[in-house]
């Protein structure tokens, strides 16, 4: 194993400490429990936004909490889900009586461990509504498994979210929008490497140099199959097809996509996956009409990239462009 | 006697020292069709939870109870965190303000707490999961109160309907947890979680083996 860290069990601490370095006028950060948190927490009369998640996904979820995205993010240790205490002691930093908001992504561990904080927060009188993201057509729908996995619309579901929280939405309009968000999102990745768990020392699976895994899941969970690495258009046809279709995207729907590096794939090639993007889009009279490109929920060092559609509306698309300051993104302020 | 505030401390001092024994079996059993960390975890929490308890001073049962259940919550991780967490903070609610548990005390402690297991995970008999253990040793508790057998007799009958519903999880297939995505794969193997909560509930007849 060949990382830039100084000991596996510290990496996510370390992180922790450099973020608060690094963003001392957006961020602060709370430890045991660990969570990053808005630096000019709690806004009072806001619906509070609460995210969290396995670390090693950077900048998902804590690069996003600032004006217009979350109030608070809790990550856990490295692909492990954070802990109720985690959520719990983060909404009663920011909350600002206004009711919490917890972005959830389908996994049994977090599923469970949001519900739990919730039951707790409830359990002192706050106002709480969480939204599911279950958004990965890789995963076939199964009689036996937890469902599909949360991705890449988590990223997009965080911002218009935040933005509609900025904008004064009370508790159950914000849900109604998540909900809305949730059912018009879909993604697939693929990886071409694997990645290394500090913590573990080796990687998670093995990949042959001339082979790839597709449908992928963010913590190298198995995907829908392996194959011969092939050119990037062809790569790009094999995700799309089983996104659009399983909306399904039609002719006239106006998108937002995402194309994502795993974090090891450079822009440059994640440049080659949009222009395929972009070229099925318009043959099949589907419109882009934002975008977001780069490294946004991430596999530690894995090479890949994932592809995240959201069929927009007037109100989605007013609440994207809604100025956003975090860490990670920012436009309009 | 019912069982003191003492006893109920006893019996978790016995889950801690029993998972510690434990604690690379349970990884094993985990390894073959989890993630490979129950038994770590599981004695991690429970060694967090008797640190919280040593400095605890208190004569309610209840507060107890939960300081186990938080400190699992908090210490777990994964989903054995807040299941395990959930049992002891049900277990919390219905002794709360009690300085002893009588048998049906202790009956309606454990349905809570495994009701509790069951509406967190979702799991139903037969998913392979703790839930494959709770839930015989629970209806066998509560079928030997009605036949009016001592308290101790109760709980050996509980443990020994769990240790059996922890052996009939080897044959199943996992529909709940990390184990449902190797699908038929996860037959053959004995279910880790459904392992701990058997050496849990044993550890309670074993504890309170004097108890009437």
């Amino acid at each position: 194993m060949k990382k830039l860290i100084n000991d596996p069990q510290n990496v996510v601490p370390e992180a922790l400490e450099g973020m608060a370095k690094a963003h001392p006028d957006l961020v602060k950060v709370h430890f045991e429990p660990n969570f990053v948190y808005r630096a000019d927490a709690p806004r009072q009369g806001k619906v509070a936004i609460i995210s969290g998640g396995g670390s090693g996904h950077e900048p998902m979820h804590v690069g996003f909490v600032g004006y217009g995205m979350l109030d608070a993010a809790c990550p856990g240790a490295v692909f492990t889900s954070p802990t109720p205490d985690q959520m719990y002691e983060a909404a009663k930093m920011v909350h600002g009586g206004a009711g919490i908001m917890l972005i959830v992504k389908n996994y049994a561990g977090d599923v469970m461990n949001f519900d739990m904080a919730a039951d707790l927060l409830r359990g002192e009188g706050l106002q709480v509504e969480s939204v599911l993201i279950a958004d990965d057509v890789a995963v076939e729908s199964s009689l036996y498994s937890q469902g599909r996995r949360g991705t890449g619309t988590t990223v997009l579901a965080e911002k218009i979210l935040g933005a509609a929280a900025e904008q004064g939405y009370d508790l159950q309009r914000l849900a109604a929008l998540g909900r809305r968000v949730a059912e018009n999102g879909r993604c697939m990745g693929m990886a071409l490497t694997s990645c290394t768990v500090p913590h573990v020392g080796k990687p998670t699976f093995e990949l042959g140099e001339q082979e790839m895994e597709i449908g992928i899941g963010i913590h190298g969970e198995p995907g829908r199959y392996r194959e011969p690495l092939a050119r990037a258009d062809e790569i790009v046809e094999r995700l799309m097809e089983p996104i659009l279709s399983d909306l399904p995207f039609q002719s006239g729907d106006r998108v937002i996509c995402m194309v994502n590096s795993m974090g090891g794939t450079p822009l440059i090639e994640l440049y080659i996956v949009y222009r395929k993007v972009a070229q099925i889009c318009e043959e099949r009279g589907i419109q882009i009409v934002r975008n977001l490109i780069g490294p946004y929920i991430t596999s530690l060092e894995m090479a890949g990239t994932s592809i995240t559609l959201l069929r927009a509306d007037d109100e989605m698309l007013s609440l994207w462009d809604h100025p956003v300051k975090t860490p990670a993104l920012r436009w309009g302020m | 006697m019912p069982l003191t505030q003492e006893a109920v401390r006893a019996w978790l001092q016995r889950c801690a020292a029993v998972l510690e024994e434990n604690r690379d079996y349970l990884t094993q059993l985990d390894a073959a069709i989890g993630d490979a960390d129950h038994g770590v975890n599981m004695d991690r929490g429970f060694k967090a939870a008797m640190t919280k308890l040593a400095s605890l001073d208190t004569q309610d049962i209840g507060t107890v109870f939960k300081t186990v259940g938080m400190a699992l919550v908090s210490t777990v991780g994964g989903a054995g965190g807040p299941l395990y967490g959930t049992f002891f903070l049900q277990l919390g609610v219905k002794t709360t303000n009690k300085q002893e548990l009588t048998p049906q005390d202790w009956a309606e402690a454990l349905e809570a707490a495994v009701n509790g297991v069951i509406a967190r995970g979702q799991a139903r008999l037969g998913d392979k999961t703790m839930v494959d253990a709770l839930l015989p040793a629970l209806e066998a508790y509560k079928a030997a109160l009605q036949e009016g057998v001592p308290f101790s007799e109760a709980l050996a009958r509980s443990a020994a309907a769990a240790e059996e519903g922890m052996k009939a999880t080897i044959p199943m297939v996992a529909k709940k947890g990390r184990a449902s995505y190797l699908g038929e794969r996860s037959a053959g193997h004995q279910d880790p979680g459904a392992t701990s909560s058997y050496l849990i509930l044993r550890a309670a007849a074993e504890s309170w083996a004097g108890a009437t």
